[in-house]
């Protein structure tokens, strides 16, 4: 079996409103990526997706903040770290952390050649600038990235190559996590493309070990990732191989996201289009029972009363149901 | 956990959750009267030194009850050709024919009798409200612009109710409400409620579903399907989806540069593209049976 380089052990985190609320959006989340591999994450907005990435990298600041649970990084627990290690030793160098609007982050006064001399001297590393110089030149040519761009402000940059440069500016201490919360979602169809083309080079590269891609694009996640992991209301609902989730789904959640999928491909016009009504639990007060038994098609009345732990069927694949896994797919084999 | 498997699982009842596209995915629309066309529609932009031309001489045609998309990505001049569309911008050369007319915009009498004839929604449902605006007065406002100000309040409620119910929003929950209560997927159905009541002949939808997740898109799409079965309207949808588009609309217009490159029947363009730019960007979208060729960029 291969080495696992991130595992997370009932990571729990929540928020705490200016009304004194906790609002638990991390809800005893446990995963782990082995060596090579990338894991997607899918679910509506407001399931907490980002804010599981934010967790993740063990590093937080109010509103958010940590509650229970284990991060392992490459056999380091880094849940229990102060802040200020976290931000030296962790952050960076061990794992990445690209936002949603990363693109925009780079302060426009400085060229970009500038922001990787920043994240050396974050790090204490001690090299000359010639040394940093040369080594991002080699990095940038690396990833088929013009070295031109490295005296460049950000400004003279257009949004795909932007975002190109932010990711390789954060990955240029070999993180052995990169965490990417809709990297591409802003860009155009090519852009998007090329951003996606340079994560995957840098896997197969070895320069990041493992991946976690957010995004609520499923064909862009089948694509992309190993794995896909779906979340709902802060909690893990399902998770499988990304074909396995999109071809077949066991949980209705799962199954009401796969049906929205629509891509340019004959045929896919005469498939029924699956809408989920309503919309997620509000976290303040989740419900007792399954989560999503208020908004989903086969729910009996025992749904809302006792919540469900995940179910490990086997070959990575688990999800939250009171129901089999033959039970629900004799249902969905009616329905179609 | 044990498996419960003396429940059996709930038969789901339908309640409109599955979309199906209504209506004949095969209608020849080149029979129905025309309600909106253009020739020669251009519009150039002069900033400083500088020239944009942002739309550059097309030419379309729009039939009734026809579902229309405009694809095309960022600053290929969709907004702009909108804009020309709904009224909001001239076009400096070509011109617009709206019910085989041409288009007269030139007082504000008129502008307000053309937009009695065409409606909009917008990409972001969030700015698209007054927010001193509660939403019966949103409603009741649609109500008398459509020529129902003598109608006795009951009568306006009862139309309301109606509109709210189309777009499965209860309307006894929402009076007292103001807009930015509710969320962005209810609000875009709000925003469908309202064309329901005004019933224009045309519907621009631009990008409704992009600032809203993938489940409440199919909602929003249903409700835009439905509204177009029952009343027959035109409706031009502008977005970036490829996919989207292929799935909704009867003709697809690729636009770049400010140009068609393309334009035909969406079975036709999409599976068959012939323009170059048109293949190069149905093979940039990922998709789920066919590989998707990295090497290419």
């Amino acid at each position: 079996m291969a080495k696992k380089i991130l595992e997370v052990h009932g990571l729990t985190t929540k928020y705490i409103t200016r009304q004194r609320e906790d609002v638990y959006s991390v809800d005893h989340v446990s995963l782990d990526i082995e060596e090579g591999k990338s894991l997607g994450i899918a679910g509506e907005s407001g399931c907490g997706k980002s804010t599981l990435a934010l967790s993740l990298m063990g590093y937080y600041f109010p509103p958010l903040h940590y509650t229970s649970g284990e991060i392992i990084v490459d056999g380091r627990n880094i849940s229990d770290l102060d802040p200020d290690t976290v931000r030296k030793t962790i952050l960076g160098s061990e794992i990445a952390y690209i936002p949603q609007a990363a693109m925009n982050a780079m302060n426009p006064t400085r060229k970009v050649g500038r922001f990787i001399e920043d994240v050396m001297r974050a790090h204490e590393i001690q090299m000359s600038k010639k040394e940093i110089r040369s080594m991002a030149e080699e990095r940038f040519a690396l990833l088929g990235l013009p070295v031109e761009a490295l005296d460049k402000y950000s400004v003279e940059l257009s949004g795909g190559m932007r975002q190109r440069v932010v990711i390789a500016i954060s990955t240029i201490l070999n993180p052995k996590v990169l965490i990417a919360d809709e990297p591409s979602s802003a860009l155009d169809v090519t852009s998007q493309k090329m951003v996606i083309k340079m994560m995957k080079d840098m896997m197969a590269k070895g320069l990041v070990k493992s991946m976690i891609f957010i995004t609520h694009e499923l064909p862009l996640l089948y694509n992309v990732t190993d794995d896909i992991m779906v979340m709902y209301a802060g909690q893990i609902v399902e998770r499988g191989s990304a074909s396995q989730m999109v071809f077949d789904p066991i949980h209705p959640y799962s199954r009401g996201l796969m049906r929205s999928i629509l891509v340019p491909e004959e045929g896919t016009r005469d498939v029924k289009l699956t809408a989920i009504p309503g919309t997620p639990p509000n976290l303040k007060h989740p419900p007792a029972g399954c989560r999503f038994a208020d908004r989903c098609r086969y729910a009996v009345p025992a749904c809302k009363i006792d919540a469900q732990a995940l179910r490990d069927i086997g070959e990575g694949r688990t999800y939250r149901c009171r129901f089999s896994e033959e039970q629900l797919r004799e249902v969905y084999k009616n329905e179609d | 956990m044990k498996i419960d498997e003396n429940t059996a699982v709930a038969q789901p009842q339908d309640t409109r959750e599955s979309v199906t596209f209504g209506g004949d995915r095969n209608k020849d629309f080149s029979q129905e009267p025309l309600c909106l066309s253009g020739r020669g529609v251009t519009r150039v932009f002069h900033t400083g030194k500088t020239t944009t031309v942002a739309v550059d001489h097309v030419d379309f045609d729009f039939h009734k009850g026809e579902l229309i998309s405009i694809v095309g990505e960022s600053g290929s001049g969709k907004t702009t050709l909108s804009k020309m569309l709904l009224g909001l911008l001239e076009p400096s050369e070509g011109e617009i024919f709206f019910k085989g007319e041409p288009r007269d915009i030139s007082t504000s009498a008129k502008k307000k009798e053309y937009w009695r004839g065409i409606q909009a929604i917008f990409q972001d449902p969030f700015s698209s409200y007054n927010v001193f605006h509660k939403i019966d007065s949103v409603l009741l406002d649609c109500i008398n612009m459509s020529g129902g100000r003598n109608l006795s309040k009951d009568q306006k409620t009862a139309m309301m109710t109606e509109a709210c119910s189309f777009v499965n929003l209860k309307f006894a929950e929402l009076t007292n409400k103001y807009p930015f209560e509710l969320s962005g997927g209810q609000m875009q159905r709000l925003m469908i409620a309202r064309i329901f009541l005004l019933k224009p002949e045309i519907l621009l939808a631009d990008e409704p579903t992009s600032m809203i997740d993938a489940c409440s898109r199919a909602t929003i799409l249903d409700m835009l399907l439905n509204l177009r079965n029952e009343t027959d309207m035109t409706i031009i949808f502008i977005t970036h989806d490829i996919g989207l588009a292929y799935y909704i609309s009867d003709s697809v217009y690729i636009m770049e540069h400010g140009k068609f490159v393309e334009s035909g029947k969406a079975d036709q363009v999409i599976l068959y593209p012939q323009a170059a730019y048109t293949k190069r960007l149905i093979s940039d979208v990922p998709k789920i049976h066919e590989p998707w060729d990295l090497s290419t960029v």
